[in-house]
Parts: C-alpha cells; structure tokens; sequence
C-alpha cells in the first residue's frame, strides 16, 4: 500500500507541439504494456469504487483495472465492452476529469488512477491485435427497428438492439456514419480509422446502414413506423448558433460546424489530393470556449493559420477539457480572455478582415453557476483575422421535429422523452442523446440510448 | 443504386442525366434539389432536380462542365452510378394559382425554372417566358419550355438567336409596354437575379430568385450557405433555395461565391483532362 502511493501517475507520452502542429496525427501516443500495468497497479480495488458512480455508464472500473494489472488486456476490453461498445473512442475524448476520474479516492490524495488512458490502452490493444470477438447474438426476434443518426447515441442503440436479436436499420443524412465523431472531432484527436472499426464491427453484427437518408426529407418518422416496428431517434444538435452581430455573412466567416465538416469529413486538409477547398487564412479568431472551439483552432493552426482564440469568461470557466486547453497553449493559440466580439469588419471585396471585440468583467453567478460576464465601457479592440470562425453551441436540429406528427418538443428545440425509457410522446419512438439534452457528451449520448434499446426491447416483447 | 441509366449533352459542354433513384423520384417537388458525391476524394455538390419520371423511378439533372466535380461528373457514362446521392432538399415550391407568370431564365438557371414553371402552368396559370444564354449553342431546354409557355421570349449576349442582348433587358421592355404579371420568378446567375429584381421592383411585381450559394451538407447543419434576406440570415438549403428576390442582399451573395475562386482553379486545373472551353456564366 505505503509503495503504491509513491508511484506518481504515468504522463501520457506525447508528441512535441512543434512537430505536431505541423500534420494531423495524434496528438497522445498511448501506453506502452509496462506504463499501463504500472499506471493499473496503482488502483486501490476499492470495495466501494467511488469512479463508478462518476461514470454515466458505470463501467466496472476496478474489475477491468485488475484485468490490466495482471496483463489479461484482452480480458479487461471484454468488461469495458460490456457498459460501452466505444471504449477506444471514450478512453481518447470523455470529460474524465469531470466524471470518473474526478470521483477517483485517489484524487483527494493527489493525481487520481488514469482511467480513460487505461481505458483507451485495453481498446487500442484489442483492435490493434485485430481480434474482435463479435459479441454473441440472441435469437432473430423477428422485428425491425429504425435508428435515425449515426453519431454515439444511433451506433450505441443499433449496437445493443442488434445483440439483443432485432434486425435494425440506420438512416444516415450524411454519406458517412459517426456523427460528430466523423464530421466534427479532427483526426489529430480522435483518429477516423477508430470510428470506422466501430462500424465496421456494427456491421457485422448484422446492422445494416443506409447513408445519404435525410429523414424528413427522403422519408418521415411517420413513413419509417410503417415499416419498421419501433424508431429511435439520434439526430444530435448539429444546427449552429451564430452571434447575430454586423458583418458575420462576410466571406470567410464560418460557423466551427463548416470549418469542421469541411476538414474532417471532407478532408479540405488534403485539399487538393481531395476537392473540398477550405481557406488557408494567415491570421484565424475563433470565438468560443468549448471543446469545439479548440478543435478548430486547432485545424485553423495545422492549417497554416496564427490564430486567437476569443472567450467571454475566463479560463477558469472555459468548458472544454483541461487536456485540450493545454495542448491549444503548447501549440501557440493565443488566448484572450474576458473579451466579446460586437463586430466583423470587411474589405470592399466582402472579406473579412478583422474582429473588435468588448473587454469583459466577471459579475454575479449565473443560472449555469459560472460568473456571468458583464462589458466594460469603451474598452473595444481590434483583432485582425481573415478568417473567423464561430464556435458558441448549436441547437438541436429542427428538420426530424419539424415534419413528425405527435412529438412534443421542449423549448430549446429539444424531443421531450421519459428519462428513464427514452420514449417519445409518439408511440414506438424513442430518442436519445443531443436531440433530446442539448450538445452535450458522447459517453451521455451512448448512456442515454443504451438505456433506450432497453425500453425498446420491453416495448416491443409486450407489443 | 444511383445508375445513370441515360446522359445526353444537350448543348455544348452541357450535360443531362437520367439517374436512377426510385425513392427521390417519388418524393420531389418542384424547386427541390439533391447533393452529390461521385468519388470518396469528392465534393458534395448541390443540382436541380430538373424533373422526375415516377414510373422509371428516375430523376434528371441538368449541369454544366464547369469546374472539378461537375467535368468529372460529365465523364461518367451510361451505367456507372453517382456515389452518393441525397435527396430531396429544400423547400418545394409554393404553388398556387397567381394568374400570369413571367418565367425569367439565364443560362444554367433553366435548369431549376424549368420544373418551377411547368408545375406553375399545371396549376392553370398562364406563362410568360423570357429565356437566354450566352449564345445560342449555350441555350438549353427550349422545347421543352416552349411546351409549357403561352409565350415565349429568346435572348442571346451574341445575338446568335432571339434578342440581342440579355433577358433582363426583355423582361423590363414587356413592363414598360404595360404588360401585366401577377408574379415573376428569375433564376440564373446571381447578378441577373439581382438585376430581374431591381426592374420588377418599382412595378410591385413579386418576384421569386433561387439562390445557388455554395454548399456543403445541404441539410441545415453548417451555416455555410447561409445568405441575408430582409436584414435576416437564411440558410439557402433549408429555408430556400427560393426566397423574394426584393429581399435579397445579392451583394452579398455574389461576394460568398467568389470565396473560394482561387482554390477552385487548383483544383481545376489538376482534374482536367476533360478539356473544357466553357467559363463559367458570368453576366453583367
Ligand atoms: C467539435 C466537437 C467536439 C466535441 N468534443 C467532445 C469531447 O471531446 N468529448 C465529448 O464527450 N463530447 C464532445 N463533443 C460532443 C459530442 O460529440 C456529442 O455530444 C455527441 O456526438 C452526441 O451524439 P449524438 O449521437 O446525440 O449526435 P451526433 O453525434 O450529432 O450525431 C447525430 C447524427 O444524426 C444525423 N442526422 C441529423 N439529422 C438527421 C436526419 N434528419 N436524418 C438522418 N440523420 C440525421 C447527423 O448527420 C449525425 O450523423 C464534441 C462535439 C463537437 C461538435
Ligand atoms: C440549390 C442549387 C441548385 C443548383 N442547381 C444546379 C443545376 O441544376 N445545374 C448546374 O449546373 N448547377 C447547379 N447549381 C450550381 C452547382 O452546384 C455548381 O455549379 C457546382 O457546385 C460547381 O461545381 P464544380 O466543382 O464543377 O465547379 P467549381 O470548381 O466548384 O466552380 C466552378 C466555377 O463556378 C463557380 N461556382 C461554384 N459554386 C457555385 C455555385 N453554387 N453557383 C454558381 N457558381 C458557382 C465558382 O466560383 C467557379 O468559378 C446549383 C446550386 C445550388 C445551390
Ligand atoms: S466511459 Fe468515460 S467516464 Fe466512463 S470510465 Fe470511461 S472515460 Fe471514465
Ligand atoms: S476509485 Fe480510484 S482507486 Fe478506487 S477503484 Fe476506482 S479507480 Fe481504483
Ligand atoms: S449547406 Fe450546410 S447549412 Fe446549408
């Protein structure tokens, strides 16, 4: 015990800032076998593991911890999978330090156990052997179900559903599946191949995709229930929010969706080995102060770009991961804070060419419990940009909403459902994730809608 | 799935495609379009459905090899299939019966009139129409324009066919000989949609533009087709693409398409060996 506890937590190896900026590869190289087991050892096996509860899904995280410790990796992978079919991708991207890791004893003693990083060595390790077990499917039950999305929420759904024996469906607007995963969070975080296995392994499960369906549009919800027995929905919260101030239509400004979309998912960063353009600016501002807003300011850097990253509070407040606001600082984004951008300025060609912006002071907690923001009088200034791009939140996406007969919708835009089950105020649809919180977490979205797949499943045995 | 199972080239350097896609065949109305992809290295761009056949379970597009992806487009043949094909987007026209209809057409903007004005004459209105083309061998869907109008009005830059001069210029001598429309609706590129505007404007004579931003998702997700209309920002693949042309900020319009001009040359340039003579509309 008294040993233990001198172990330090083993740093994840990274790349050098000045070399990886220069491409788009991972920024965290992962655990070798020997840091894992040491960085394993350190857990306590806790009677009453704290970490669980900190974890939407409740991982057995001591049972999968000891796997590790004794070198069975492929058995540590069995149990991550038993609570989260997208470990690989959890263990790179979860708010650990908000979730599992913040409930972690260890913690108030110092540096809690590096669960994620554990988490994403066992997945990493079993992909890399290339042995996924296909999990055991139950007995055809002979019923269809829809899944419309194919972000976490729609693979975790149809992953579960197809285990259980249902013949499912995803309906996918876009030409590829993932979601956020594939058009929003870059390679150099998250790399694409991951998110393919994952639907690779749908696949073969027995899940069958439909891309370039825009449910709404190509078919309704109402059209799909004629079909198939029960729906799901996991539309997510892609529509984006812009400031609403002067000159935000001028020519190189873009929402983070675009700028994101337009590098990941239609790689503009291999332009032109692919045809996507995307503008190589010298001088980017990113407003915002969330994940998002650090994935593109990120892209704009690797991109060729200097670039200012613009946030009302301070860094204190900012919502996005300590991890990535510290690797944005290593890679050289410049960061000001407590400021508001009130205008984008242009040239005669409808460029534009600079941000002003309003210095802020911190006033009294808001409703979110942060300090709300309040602006200084004639404290304006002028960041020079050729690009801006924005990145303060998005909405859920109106379209499956707008055009499904019997759905309540809560005032942000949101499908009103029962916590518990998912279920919509529409019988046999189901809903989950983004469409149904607000931009949130990929391991919410998947919590969210593997306990679905379970109300779906009670639905369907009793119908 | 996507075959085309019939291309044409209708005029020089113009193209139509019948392509298989049951599903959207089914579900399109007039003024709706699909998003395409034809390789895993593609752009998603944005065309007119120009027309359906329900029976085929086929839909008609209608484009000019102007750039990478559509003179890439233009070398697929018949029996290859479209990679990826999305539909049907953005709002339907909304038809009704208005009475007279003047029908304004600029070069590749016949190809999303063309279903507007027929569904518009179904609906027992009776149509005017003014269409045109940098020069004759540019003119597309003539016959087939003619078959739905009452009148028909050609104008050519060249003065090959028809007036000699734009279709602009048409449209504002009819409303100056006091001829009456209870609706006009011009599509082309930007700067004649913006032009047919301002003529109609001082007669009151509403005025319906389909606008091309550039595209990406094409279903309402980045924001970046978004233009102004009426001091308010729209975003053209889910609230358009059509929208009141005395509305429009075209300045505004004009000034995002050019945004990615330089790249697009690049791009070109590495992808032609389809030679094409054709530059893009650009009218003044
Ligand atoms: C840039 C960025 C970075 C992020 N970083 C993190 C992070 O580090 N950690 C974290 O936990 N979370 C992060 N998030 C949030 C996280 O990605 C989301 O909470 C999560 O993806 C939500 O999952 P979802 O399945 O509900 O929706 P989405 O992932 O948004 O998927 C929805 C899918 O539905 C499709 N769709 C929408 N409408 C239709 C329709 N009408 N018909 C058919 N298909 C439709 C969409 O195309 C999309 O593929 C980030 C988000 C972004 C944008
Ligand atoms: C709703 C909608 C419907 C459309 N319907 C049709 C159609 O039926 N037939 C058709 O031929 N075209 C149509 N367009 C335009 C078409 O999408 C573009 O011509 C196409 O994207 C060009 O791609 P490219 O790679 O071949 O050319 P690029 O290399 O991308 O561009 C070639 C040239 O065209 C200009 N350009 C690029 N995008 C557009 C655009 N959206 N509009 C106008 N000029 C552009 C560029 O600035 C450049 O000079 C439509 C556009 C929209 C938004
Ligand atoms: S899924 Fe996320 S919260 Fe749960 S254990 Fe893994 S990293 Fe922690
Ligand atoms: S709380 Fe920390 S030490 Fe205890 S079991 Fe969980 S990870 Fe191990
Ligand atoms: S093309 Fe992306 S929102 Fe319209």
């Amino acid at each position: 015990m008294s040993k233990r506890k001198k172990i330090p937590q083993q740093p994840m190896p990274e790349r050098p800032a000045r070399e990886r900026i220069k491409d788009f590869d991972e920024v965290p190289l992962g655990y070798t076998v020997e840091m894992a087991r040491l960085e394993a050892s350190r857990c306590l096996q806790c009677k009453e593991p704290k970490c669980r509860e900190g974890c939407p899904v409740e991982i057995d995280i001591p049972a999968f911890i000891k796997e590790i410790t004794e070198g069975d990796f492929a058995a540590a992978a069995r149990i991550l999978k038993e609570a989260n079919c997208l470990p690989a991708i959890c263990g790179r991207v979860c708010p650990q330090e908000d979730q599992c890791e913040a409930a972690c004893i260890l913690k108030n003693r110092g540096e809690p156990v590096a669960i994620g990083y554990l988490e994403r060595f066992a997945a990493d390790w079993e992909r890399e052997k290339g042995n996924i077990s296909v999990a055991k499917k139950a007995l055809s039950k002979g019923k269809k179900v829809a899944v419309v999305g194919s972000g976490p929420a729609g693979l975790a759904c149809a992953g579960d559903l197809a285990k259980m024996g249902y013949e499912v469906t995803i309906f996918e607007a876009l030409h590829e599946p993932g979601g956020v995963l594939v058009y929003g969070i870059p390679e150099f975080r998250l790399p694409k191949a991951i998110v393919a296995a994952e639907v690779e392994y749908l696949k073969r499960l027995g899940v069958e995709i439909r891309p370039n369906w825009i449910i709404g549009k190509t078919a309704t919800v109402d059209e799909l229930l004629e079909e198939f027995d029960a729906v799901f929905l996991g539309t997510g919260a892609g529509l984006p929010h812009f400031l609403g101030i002067p000159g935000e239509n001028l020519a190189g400004v873009y929402s983070a969706n675009e700028y994101l979309t337009r590098s990941n998912l239609m790689k503009a960063y291999l332009f032109p080995k692919y045809d996507t353009p995307i503008v190589r600016s010298k001088r980017a501002a990113v407003i915002g102060g969330g994940n998002v807003a650090l994935d593109a300011a990120r892209t704009a850097l690797r991109l060729g770009a200097k670039v200012t990253l613009v946030y009302r509070r301070s860094r204190k407040e900012m919502p996005a991961r300590e991890e990535e606001i510290r690797h944005g600082e290593e890679e050289g984004i410049e960061f000001i804070f407590l400021a508001a951008p009130v205008e984008m300025l242009g040239d005669e060609k409808g460029q534009v060419r600079a941000l002003r912006s309003v210095r802020m002071k911190l006033g009294e907690p808001d409703e979110s419990g942060r300090r709300r923001p309040i602006p200084i009088p004639d404290s304006q200034f002028k960041i020079e940009a050729d690009t801006v791009i924005v990145a303060i939140g998005s909405r859920p996406h109106p379209l499956v909403p707008q055009t499904t007969s019997g759905l309540k919708i809560g005032e942000e835009g949101t499908i009103v459902v029962d916590e518990k089950t998912g279920a919509t105020s529409k019988e046999g649809v189901f809903a989950g994730g983004d469409i149904v919180t607000g931009a949130a977490t990929v391991i919410e979205a998947m919590g969210a809608a593997r306990r679905a797949a379970k109300a779906i499943d009670e639905y369907l045995s009793k119908k | 799935m996507n075959e085309i199972i019939k291309k044409e080239e209708i005029a020089s350097g113009i193209f139509r495609l019948e392509v298989k896609s049951p599903v959207i065949a089914e579900k399109r109305r007039p003024g709706q379009f699909v998003v395409l992809r034809i390789s895993e290295t593609g752009e998603r761009i944005p065309l007119t459905i120009v027309d359906s056949d329900s029976r085929a379970g086929s839909i008609s597009l209608i484009f000019q090899a102007v750039g990478k992806t559509t003179q890439a487009l233009a070398l697929l043949e018949e029996g290859d299939a479209i990679l990826d094909l999305a539909g049907p987007l953005g709002k339907p026209t909304k038809l009704a019966h208005f009475g007279r209809v003047v029908a304004v057409g600029g070069g590749l903007g016949l190809a999303p009139l063309y279903p507007i004005a027929k569904a518009l004459k179904e609906q027992g209105n009776s149509i005017v129409s003014i269409i045109g083309a940098r020069t004759q061998e540019l003119l597309v869907l003539v016959d087939e324009m003619r078959a739905i109008s009452d009148e028909l009005h050609i104008a050519t830059d060249d003065g090959s066919l028809g007036h000699h001069g734009f279709v602009t210029e048409v449209l504002a001598e009819l409303l100056k000989n006091n001829e009456k429309f209870d609706l006009a609706v011009a599509i082309g590129p930007a700067p004649m949609m913006k032009a047919a505007s301002q003529i109609t404007k001082p007669y009151d004579l509403r005025t319906i533009v389909s606008l091309n931003s550039i595209m990406v998702d094409g279903t309402g997700m980045c924001g970046g087709c978004r233009v102004e209309v009426a001091g308010e920002t729209k975003f053209t693949c889910v609230d358009g693409p059509e929208f009141d042309g005395h509305q429009v900020n075209f300045d505004l319009l004009i000034q995002r398409l050019n945004l990615y001009r330089n790249q697009e040359t690049e791009a070109k340039e590495r992808h032609s060996e389809a030679s094409c003579k054709i530059s893009p509309e650009s009218k003044k």
